[in-house]
C-alpha cells in the first residue's frame, strides 16, 4: 500500500510546485516491491529482492511544460529539483496544448471491483517460491538425452500508485503479479540448439500455474529439431497466440493519438472507414477484473473505459491522451489500449489448421519492423509446413513481407484460445495470401 | 519473463522520463576536473570503513566474492514538436547494488537508499545465496586509478542550461525544412546523461568513474502526392555538452532528408536467397546480432550458444578479424572500468578466422579460468552485471566495396538499418532493412526499403567471401536489449560480400 507519509510528500511536493511558480501541477508517486529466484538445472542460479520508489511531477508553467522524476524522497533535495525544473521549464517555448485534463473526465471511485491485488501477497513465504521454481525445472530436467540445459525462474511484484492534481484528481492504484517461466535448450542436427520457453503469469498466487510449464517448454523446443527453409511463395498463414503481438502492435502504433497529430501513419483520417477485414471486432477493456492491464484511470486520471477499436472492421477510435486532443482538438480516449481481445472465435487452434489445410503456422517472430508511416513490413519467422491440416515439418530462417492494411484486411479466422497471461489476450489468427522469402 | 531472444534497436536512444535540470539537487558545486576518489565517496556519503562494514556483512555465509556498485545517475531530455522545442524531462537515478557470487550463483539486492542499515539489510539478502559460516573477514583497501579516461568532459551536462541546448534542437528543424519542400514534420530530440559510480569489491579494489553521454536525434515526415514516408538521423557519443555543435546540427539535418526523400522511389525487391553487399558502417549490425551475442559467454557457459565448443577453431575466412572494444574515445560503447570493476579494453573475438576469446563479466571468466574481458556491463544499479558488447567491428580486408557490387549479378546492397535480433542456440539472426539498392549486373539500381534479412550466425560468417578496406564506426543511438536490461552500444564494419542470406520481399 502506499504509505499515508509518501501521499502527504506528493502533496506536499504539489503545493510546493505551485508556490514555486506553476499554475498546475500533478504529481505521481510510484512505489514497489519484487523478489525473484532463478534456477539453473537443479541449481539456485540468482535470487534477488527489492524495494523502489520514484516520484514524477509534471510542471505547467506559464503555459510552458516538463516533467522531472527522481527516487529521492527527502525534502530538501526536492525543494532544489522542483526549483531547477521550473526554472528550466520558464525557458521552453509556450504550448497551449499542455494543460491539466477537464475534471469532469477525472476518474472518480475505487477500484476494488477490478481485483488487481492478491491480499495474500505478503504470505507467499521465500521457500514457497524457490520451490516453485525448482519444481518447475525439476519436471523436466533429466527427463529427455537431448536436454542442454533447463533455466527457470520464479518472479512475483506489487507496485502501488498515487497520483494526485491540481484541479481535483486524487486517485490510487495497487496491483499484484506473479509469474513461472522455463526455457530449455535441446541438442539439435550438428551445431543447432533448438530452444523455447513458456510461461504463465497472473494477478494472484491461487490462479498461477504451478505444473506444466516444463513440459510445455520442452515440447516447444523439441518439436523445432531439424527447422529447414522452404521455398519461397504465397501462403496462408495461421499465427499462434503467442505470437500475435508483434503484427498487432504496428495498428496500435498507427491509431496512437502522437503518430495521427505528426501525420505518421498509415491509419491517418480513417475513423469510421473500413479499414481491415469485416471479422475484426477487437475491443479494448480497461475495466475488465482480475486482467493483466486493467485499470479504472490512465496517467492523467481520465477514467478509462470499454471500447471498441474495430468493429466489423471499421476504425473506430484513435488513442489520445489530453495534450494530442487539445492539439487535434478532439475528445481525449486514454493515450493506450489496456486490455484488448476478440469478440469472439471460429475454433481452436487446430480447428484452424484443419480449415487452411495447406499453408504455414508462425510460431515466432525473429526481429523485423513495420513502417508507421505506410504500413509496410518484413518480419522473420519460425513455424510448420501445415499439409492437410497437420505439420509436415519445422521451418526457420524465412520472411514474411507485406503491407499491414493488406494483411488485416485478409483475417480470415479467429482462434478460442485467447491467452490470458498477457494485457493483450491474443487468439491464433488465420490470414490468407502471405508473401514468405526462403529458398 | 524468461525470454531466448536478444533484441537491438537503433532507433531507441530516447529515455523514458529524461531530461535537463541541472541535478545538483545532492551536489556542490562541481567540475569533473576534480574528481576525485574522497570527493566521489563524501557524495555517496559513504566512508571507507563502512564499506568494508557492509562488505564483511555480504561475505559473512561465506561467498566466494561480493561487490557493492553505487550510482548516481542525472537523465535529461529535451524535444522539439512542431516547430517549437517545448518539452523538457529531468530525472534523478541512485541507489546501490550489492552482489554476492557463490561458484556460478548470484544472490543480489539493491537499495535506493545509502544509509548503513539499508546497505547491511541488501548485503544480508544478497549473501542468502551462500549458506555457510565464514569468520568476519577485514578488506584490505586497495584504490584502483584507471588507467585511462576515454571520455574527458570539456564542459559537464549538469552545468549546462537547458538555454545553451534548445539552439541546436531549433538549428535541425529549421535545416530539415529549408533542405526540402516535401517535409512535413520534424522531430528533434535531445538527450544526455551523466552516471558517478563508486565500486567496491572484496578483493579490496575501489573505483570510480563519471560516465557522459550525449544524444541528438531527428526524425524527418515528409509528404509526396499523398504518399507519406519518414526517415530519422541520428548520434550519440560519450561527451559533454561540446558534442552539440553547427557540424552534428547539419550531418544530422542532411542525413534525415536524405533517408526519407529515397523512401518515395524506392520498391520492394522479390524476396529469397541472394548476395548482398553489406556497406561500411551500420552493417556491423551483422557482427552484433550474427557472431557478438553467441560470443557472451553466459551463453557458452550454460553452453546454449551455437559457438558454445568453438573457442580455438576456425569460424570464417583468415582475412576476418572482429573485436569488441571499450577503449575507443568517446564511443557510445566505451568503458573505463565495467560494471564490476575491471578496467576497459580490446578483445579479438575473431582473429584471423579463428574464435579467439569468449566476451566475459566475472563469473563466466571464472568458469572458463580466464581474466575477465570489461564486458561485465549493467542497465543500472537495479541489475546484475552480465556479459555485454561494447564497441563491436571488423578489421578492414584488401577488397574494394565497387569490385564486390560488380561481382553481384542479382543482389541487393544495404547500408541503413533500424533493428536487429538473434535466437542463441538455432544461430538465426536478422536485420531490418530501412533502405538500400538492387544490384543487377553488377551495378547499383533501384533503391529498396523496408525488408527484413536473415541468415544463420556460424553459415553468414564463413559465408562473408569479400572484406573492403573502407571500415567505418556507425555512431547512431544503438541500444542493445539482453535479459531486460538495455545498454549502449556501437557498431562498425568495412564494406562485406556475404554470398548468401535470405532478404524478405515480394514474389511474383
Amino acid at each position: 500500500m502506499i504509505k499515508k507519509e509518501q501521499k502527504e510528500l506528493a502533496r506536499w511536493a504539489m503545493q510546493y510546485a505551485l508556490k514555486k511558480g506553476c499554475q498546475e501541477c500533478r504529481v505521481g508517486i510510484y512505489s514497489g516491491s519484487e523478489s525473484s529466484f532463478e534456477v539453473r538445472d537443479t541449481q539456485l542460479d540468482k535470487l534477488q529482492q527489492a524495494e523502489e520508489n520514484q516520484m514524477v511531477i509534471y510542471l505547467f508553467v506559464d503555459g510552458r511544460y516538463g516533467s522531472i522524476s527522481t527516487n529521492r524522497m527527502e525534502r530538501r533535495e526536492l525543494e532544489k529539483f522542483i526549483a531547477d525544473g521550473i526554472a528550466s521549464v520558464r525557458f521552453l517555448a509556450e504550448d497551449s496544448a499542455r494543460k491539466l485534463p477537464d475534471p469532469s473526465l477525472y476518474f472518480s471511485g475505487s477500484e476494488a471491483s477490478l481485483e488487481l491485488y492478491d491480499p495474500k501477497f505478503q504470505s507467499v513465504s521465500a521457500d514457497e517460491k524457490l520451490k516453485l521454481a525448482k519444481l518447475a525445472a525439476a519436471e523436466i530436467y533429466g527427463s529427455d538425452a537431448r536436454i542442454i540445459s533447463v533455466s527457470s525462474a520464479y518472479g512475483d511484484n506489487e507496485s502501488f500508485a498515487y497520483i494526485v492534481s491540481s484541479n481535483g484528481f486524487e486517485g490510487e492504484s495497487t496491483t499484484s503479479s506473479f509469474g513461472v517461466s522455463v526455457s530449455v535448450s535441446v541438442k539439435g542436427d550438428g551445431d543447432a540448439r533448438p530452444e523455447s520457453y513458456w510461461y504463465d503469469e497472473t494477478l494472484t498466487w491461487e490462479s498461477l500455474r504451478k505444473q506444466g510449464i516444463g513440459k510445455r517448454a520442452l515440447e516447444r523446443a523439441l518439436r523445432k529439431m531439424g527447422q529447414t527453409k522452404i521455398q519461397s511463395g504465397k501462403y496462408p498463414m495461421l499465427v499462434e497466440n503467442m505470437a500475435v503481438r508483434t503484427i498487432l502492435s504496428p495498428l496500435m502504433s498507427a491509431i496512437n493519438g502522437s503518430a495521427i497529430q505528426q501525420k505518421n501513419s498509415f491509419l491517418l483520417d480513417k475513423v469510421g472507414q473500413k479499414v481491415v477485414s469485416e471479422k475484426m471486432t477487437l475491443i479494448d477493456n480497461p475495466l475488465l477484473p482480475k486482467a493483466l492491464g486493467a485499470k479504472c484511470f490512465d496517467r492523467e486520471g481520465i477514467a478509462t473505459k470499454k471500447r471498441n477499436v474495430f468493429e466489423n472492421g471499421v476504425l473506430k477510435t484513435y488513442f489520445i491522451d489530453s495534450y494530442i486532443a487539445n492539439k487535434l482538438n478532439m475528445p481525449p480516449t486514454t493515450g493506450s489500449p489496456s486490455v484488448l481481445y476478440f469478440d469472439k472465435g471460429d475454433g481452436t487452434q487446430q480447428e484452424l489448421m484443419a480449415k487452411m489445410g495447406n499453408g504455414i503456422l508462425v510460431t515466432g517472430f525473429n526481429g523485423g519492423n513495420c513502417n508507421s508511416s505506410t504500413g509496410n513490413f518484413s518480419y522473420g519467422i519460425e513455424g510448420f509446413l501445415i499439409e492437410n491440416g497437420e505439420p509436415k515439418r519445422p521451418i526457420s530462417e524465412m520472411n514474411i513481407t507485406g503491407n499491414m492494411l493488406t494483411l488485416w484486411s485478409n483475417l480470415s479466422g479467429i482462434g478460442t484460445d485467447a491467452l490470458k497471461s498477457s494485457s493483450w489476450q491474443m487468439p491464433s489468427l488465420l490470414f490468407d495470401a502471405v508473401d514468405f522469402s526462403g529458398l | 519473463m524468461s525470454c531466448s531472444r536478444r533484441e537491438f534497436l537503433k532507433t531507441g536512444g530516447m529515455l523514458a522520463g529524461a531530461a535537463l535540470i541541472p541535478g545538483a539537487a545532492l551536489l556542490e558545486s562541481f567540475s569533473p576536473k576534480e574528481l576525485t576518489l574522497q570527493w566521489v565517496l563524501d557524495h555517496f556519503k559513504v566512508t571507507e570503513n563502512e564499506l568494508r562494514k557492509v562488505m564483511a556483512i555480504a561475505m559473512e555465509n561465506g561467498g566466494d566474492y561480493a561487490d557493492i556498485f553505487f550510482e548516481h545517475t542525472l537523465d535529461s531530455m529535451l524535444v522539439l514538436r512542431d516547430g517549437k522545442v517545448n518539452s523538457t524531462s529531468s530525472n534523478i537515478d541512485f541507489g546501490v547494488g550489492i552482489r554476492v557470487i557463490k561458484g556460478d550463483q548470484t544472490g543480489y539486492a539493491y537499495t535506493e537508499n545509502v544509509t548503513m542499515s539499508d546497505m547491511i539489510r541488501a548485503a544480508r539478502t544478497a549473501a542468502k545465496i551462500a549458506n555457510g559460516i565464514t569468520g568476519v573477514k577485514t578488506t584490505q583497501i586497495k584504490e584502483f586509478p584507471l588507467k585511462k579516461n576515454y571520455y574527458n568532459v570539456i564542459s559537464s551536462w549538469e552545468e549546462t542550461a537547458v538555454k545553451a541546448k534548445m539552439p541546436f534542437l531549433q538549428k535541425v528543424n529549421d535545416k530539415i525544412f529549408s533542405l526540402d519542400k516535401r517535409v512535413s514534420r520534424v522531430i528533434v530530440s535531445q538527450t544526455d546523461s551523466t552516471s558517478y559510480i563508486l565500486f567496491f569489491n572484496s578483493d579490496g579494489v575501489l573505483m570510480h568513474d563519471y560516465r557522459p553521454m550525449g544524444t541528438l536525434g531527428a526524425t524527418c515526415i515528409m509528404e509526396q502526392k499523398g504518399q507519406i514516408e519518414n526517415g530519422r538521423s541520428a548520434r550519440a557519443y560519450r561527451m559533454g555538452a561540446e558534442f552539440l555543435t553547427d557540424d552534428l546540427v547539419e550531418t544530422i539535418s542532411q542525413e534525415a532528408v536524405k533517408q526519407t526523400a529515397l523512401m518515395f522511389d524506392a520498391i520492394k525487391p522479390k524476396g529469397g536467397e541472394m548476395p548482398v553487399v553489406m556497406g561500411a558502417g551500420g552493417s556491423g549490425i551483422l557482427l552484433h546480432e550474427a557472431i557478438g551475442h553467441a560470443f557472451e559467454a553466459d551463453f557458452n557457459r550454460k553452453n546454449t550458444s551455437i559457438f558454445a565448443d568453438k573457442l580455438g577453431k576456425k569460424v570464417c575466412d583468415a582475412s576476418i578479424s572482429v573485436l569488441d572494444d571499450g577503449t575507443i574515445p568517446f564511443n557510445r560503447g566505451a568503458v573505463n572500468m565495467d560494471d564490476e570493476g575491471v578496467l576497459g579494453q580490446k578483445t579479438y573475438i575473431i582473429k584471423d578466422g579463428v574464435l579467439n576469446s569468449y566476451l566475459h563479466d566475472r563469473i563466466s571468466a571464472k568458469h572458463y579460468g580466464v581474466a575477465p574481458t570489461g564486458n561485465g556491463r549493467r542497465q543500472s544499479f537495479r541489475f546484475t552485471p552480465i556479459p555485454r558488447m561494447r564497441a563491436t567491428y571488423m578489421e578492414n580486408g584488401n577488397a574494394r566495396e565497387e569490385d564486390m557490387i560488380a561481382s553481384v549479378k542479382r543482389g541487393i546492397f544495404v547500408d541503413n538499418f533500424t533493428n536487429g535480433q538473434v535466437q542463441i542456440g538455432a544461430g538465426d539472426f536478422t536485420f531490418f532493412v530501412k533502405s538500400g539498392y538492387l544490384i543487377e549486373d553488377g551495378k547499383l539500381t533501384r533503391p529498396i526499403k523496408d525488408i527484413n534479412i536473415i541468415g544463420n550466425g556460424p553459415k553468414a560468417l564463413s559465408d562473408i567471401t569479400m572484406v573492403a578496406n573502407n571500415y567505418k564506426m556507425d555512431n547512431g543511438t544503438w541500444t542493445c536489449g539482453k535479459d531486460g536490461q538495455s545498454c549502449p552500444v556501437t557498431c562498425g564494419m568495412p564494406s562485406v560480400l556475404v554470398s548468401k542470406l535470405t532478404v524478405g520481399g515480394e514474389n511474383a
